[in-house]
């Protein structure tokens, strides 16, 4: 079968697909009855509810028309990805000075316009900004150095 | 009416503290400033602030989240009439015609006309807000568990058909917000659900990594995949502030319309400021006796639009203060606030806090005030701001994101969910579905099932409570009404057309 609404396809298939780990993570839930309702109760309802309209935004994907999906370019996608996750592991143990660094200059390079000296001096900025704002001036509790 | 007074006396005592008025200043400083720059908008800069004002008392922390939030209107047209760009999805019809004025060498009267006609409706809408708020909440007071329930329901379909794009997936969203909002422990029995053993999932997730991982992280990778080339942009020059006598002529009734509509549809579920212009646009064009100049530089088509959502954007604040429902994905930021500081949203807040609830009301006038001020003389800093490229904004968003979602709790692991998040928001942006509705199901899933559940049990579990009462049937019969229009194709036609408008 050819797919004509590759949009609307994905859309299904990623709401069928949480709606059914949702019922399956569910499954041992404690139902209850309708007058003492278990925990189990409404996530059951709504994932149901979610798994029908996955299948039927599936099929209509697969039947109707649509436009295609545009191209994923992985260059900022992964850079900025793995940006974050540099900072959230590191921002614990290492403290804010080198999480902020690692993120910024990895995400710097997301973009293919930044020079390398331009990327340094946003950087530079920036952490100072994140130093004098937010943990000198409103003195939130981060670990400003590592361990 | 001396009540009334009384109660906006109230208010301004607290709106004009010197403290207040300051968080006020920076609230709408920043808006104007996200509202100018495209690509960064209030939904993720409320989020990202959120952590910076646990620390301030809730009526300053209020009163600065509101200021971005109608702070951006008005800057948003400064981008739209200079550059052709709407900074914000509700100045996107200001393009039409702002910037075909700014083409003309007249950019100065379209400003102007912008900013006043907003101050002209911010001031209306906040006095409607003073005045029906509370007869609102005195109903309010007398709904019952069910009657709730059905609010909501009626809420969130309302909210999905006046959002853009296909149906289907508005309601797929608003559900998998709903799911989502189940993870965490059980509100009535503690039962732990969908937390995969990960201790940080026990107090559920938070919303404000939901909302920066849909808003923040996501757009800006598809914002960097999309502007990849785009470099220099034509700022129009501004030329001289003032309109003309005709021009003022013109556009008089193009705000008070403007601002009839956007009061009006701001008022609805999935309203708020962009549904208003657009509205409020087309009514113009139908209303004039030259069709044919929209487009080409019609003063009314600046006018009417710009007042229309700054009026929305004030007045989608009654539901969420009246009935605590949220009518769009920034007011359901805005119950997040005020649950963060430990005020359940809804028809109390006004008798409990009425420091709060008038304080709020008052600065949004005094907030108007600041605006106009702000864009009119200011408007040269703005420009300056415009030149800006994406290439240096977005590592700042990313970083305040980033720094936002943390400060939360100190926890790295809301770092990565909000990742997840990102990149959830991302296929989403792939397969053209909204996130806004998604949010707006997230805030709400933890009320419907409790008010479900206390609706079941005042009943002895017998589900026809819902269509006994006559609040609930109301509201239930509305829902199903709102369904067969959306689902009879024609109506769906008026739909579409309307939005393409």
């Amino acid at each position: 079968m050819k797919l004509r609404g590759p949009r609307d396809f994905l859309a299904g298939v990623v709401f069928a697909g949480i709606a059914a780990l949702s019922l399956y993570l569910g499954r041992d839930y404690p139902m209850g009855n309708a007058l003492r309702m278990g925990p189990g109760y409404f996530p059951y309802l709504i994932g149901l509810l979610l798994l029908g309209l996955g299948i039927l935004i599936g099929a209509r994907g697969l039947a109707r028309p649509g436009p295609g999906i545009e191209q994923v370019r992985v260059r900022p996608l992964v850079l900025v990805l793995i940006a974050i996750a540099l900072f959230a592991v590191t921002i614990d143990r290492l403290g804010i000075v080198i999480a902020v660094s690692a993120l910024l200059l990895v995400c710097g390079l997301a973009s293919a316009e930044n020079r390398p000296r331009q990327l340094f001096a946003v950087t530079g900025l920036l952490l100072a900004f994140t130093l004098a704002v937010f943990v000198y001036g409103l003195k939130l509790p981060f670990r400003v150095w590592p361990l | 009416m001396t009540e009334l007074l009384d109660q906006l006396a109230l208010g301004f005592g607290v709106a004009l503290s010197l403290k207040n008025l300051a968080y006020c200043f920076t609230g709408v400083l920043l808006g104007t400033l996200i509202g100018v720059l495209p690509g960064l908008g209030p939904l993720a800069t409320i989020a990202m602030l959120l952590p910076v004002t646990y620390a301030l008392p809730p009526e300053s922390a209020l009163i600065m989240l509101a200021g971005i939030y109608y702070g951006a209107q008005y800057g948003g047209s400064t981008t739209a009439i200079l550059v052709n760009l709407p900074g914000e999805a509700s100045s996107v019809v200001t393009c039409l015609d702002g910037h075909a004025m700014a083409r003309q060498g007249r950019a100065g009267p379209a400003l102007a006309i912008a900013a006043i006609g907003s101050f002209i409706a911010g001031s209306i809408a906040t006095l409607m807000l003073a005045s029906l708020a509370p007869p609102l909440a005195s109903i309010a007071f007398s709904f019952g568990p069910a009657d709730y329930f059905s609010l909501m329901t009626l809420g969130l379909l309302a909210a999905v058909v006046l959002a853009r794009g296909s149906l289907l997936k508005a309601v797929a969203m608003v559900v998998l917000g709903l799911l989502l909002g189940m993870v965490g422990s059980d509100v009535s029995t503690g039962f732990f659900r969908f937390t995969l053993s990960i201790p940080a999932l026990g107090d559920g997730i938070d919303f404000v990594v939901v909302a920066m991982g849909l808003f923040g992280f996501a757009e800006v990778i598809a914002n960097l995949e999309r502007r990849q080339g785009i470099t220099a942009m034509t700022i129009a020059a501004v030329g001289r502030l003032l309109p003309t006598a005709a021009d003022w002529r013109a556009a008089a009734g193009a705000v008070l319309r403007g601002t009839g509509i956007g009061a009006l549809l701001g008022l609805l579920p999935g309203g708020g400021a962009t549904l208003g212009s657009f509205a409020a646009y087309s009514v113009e064009k139908k209303l004039s006796r030259e069709p044919s100049r929209f487009g080409h530089g019609a003063i009314e088509g600046v006018a009417a639009p710009e007042s229309a959502n700054n009026a929305g954007s004030q007045t989608s604040f009654i539901p969420m203060l009246t009935l605590g429902l949220p009518s769009n994905a920034v007011m359901a930021l805005m119950i997040g606030a005020m649950t963060i500081h430990g005020i359940t949203p809804g028809p109390q807040v006004m008798t409990e806090r009425p420091e709060l609830f008038w304080g709020m009301v008052a600065s949004m006038w005094v907030g108007n005030l600041f605006l106009v001020v702000l864009n009119l003389p200011l408007i040269g800093i703005w420009v300056r701001l415009l030149s800006v490229p994406y290439r240096f904004l977005y590592p700042a968003i990313l970083l305040f994101c980033c720094i936002g979602v943390y400060s939360v709790e100190n926890s790295s692991v809301d770092v990565l969910l909000a990742l997840g998040f990102g990149v959830l928001g991302y296929l989403f942006i792939k397969c053209d579905c909204e996130p806004a509705p998604l949010l707006l199901g997230f805030v709400l899933g933890p009320m419907m099932e409790e008010n479900l559940r206390r609706a079941l049990v005042l009943s002895k579990g017998d589900p026809a409570v819902f269509v006994n009462q006559p609040i609930s049937a109301t509201l239930l019969a509305m829902t199903v009404v709102l369904l067969l229009i959306v689902v009879f194709p024609s109506m769906r036609k008026v739909r579409e057309q309307a939005f393409r408008e």
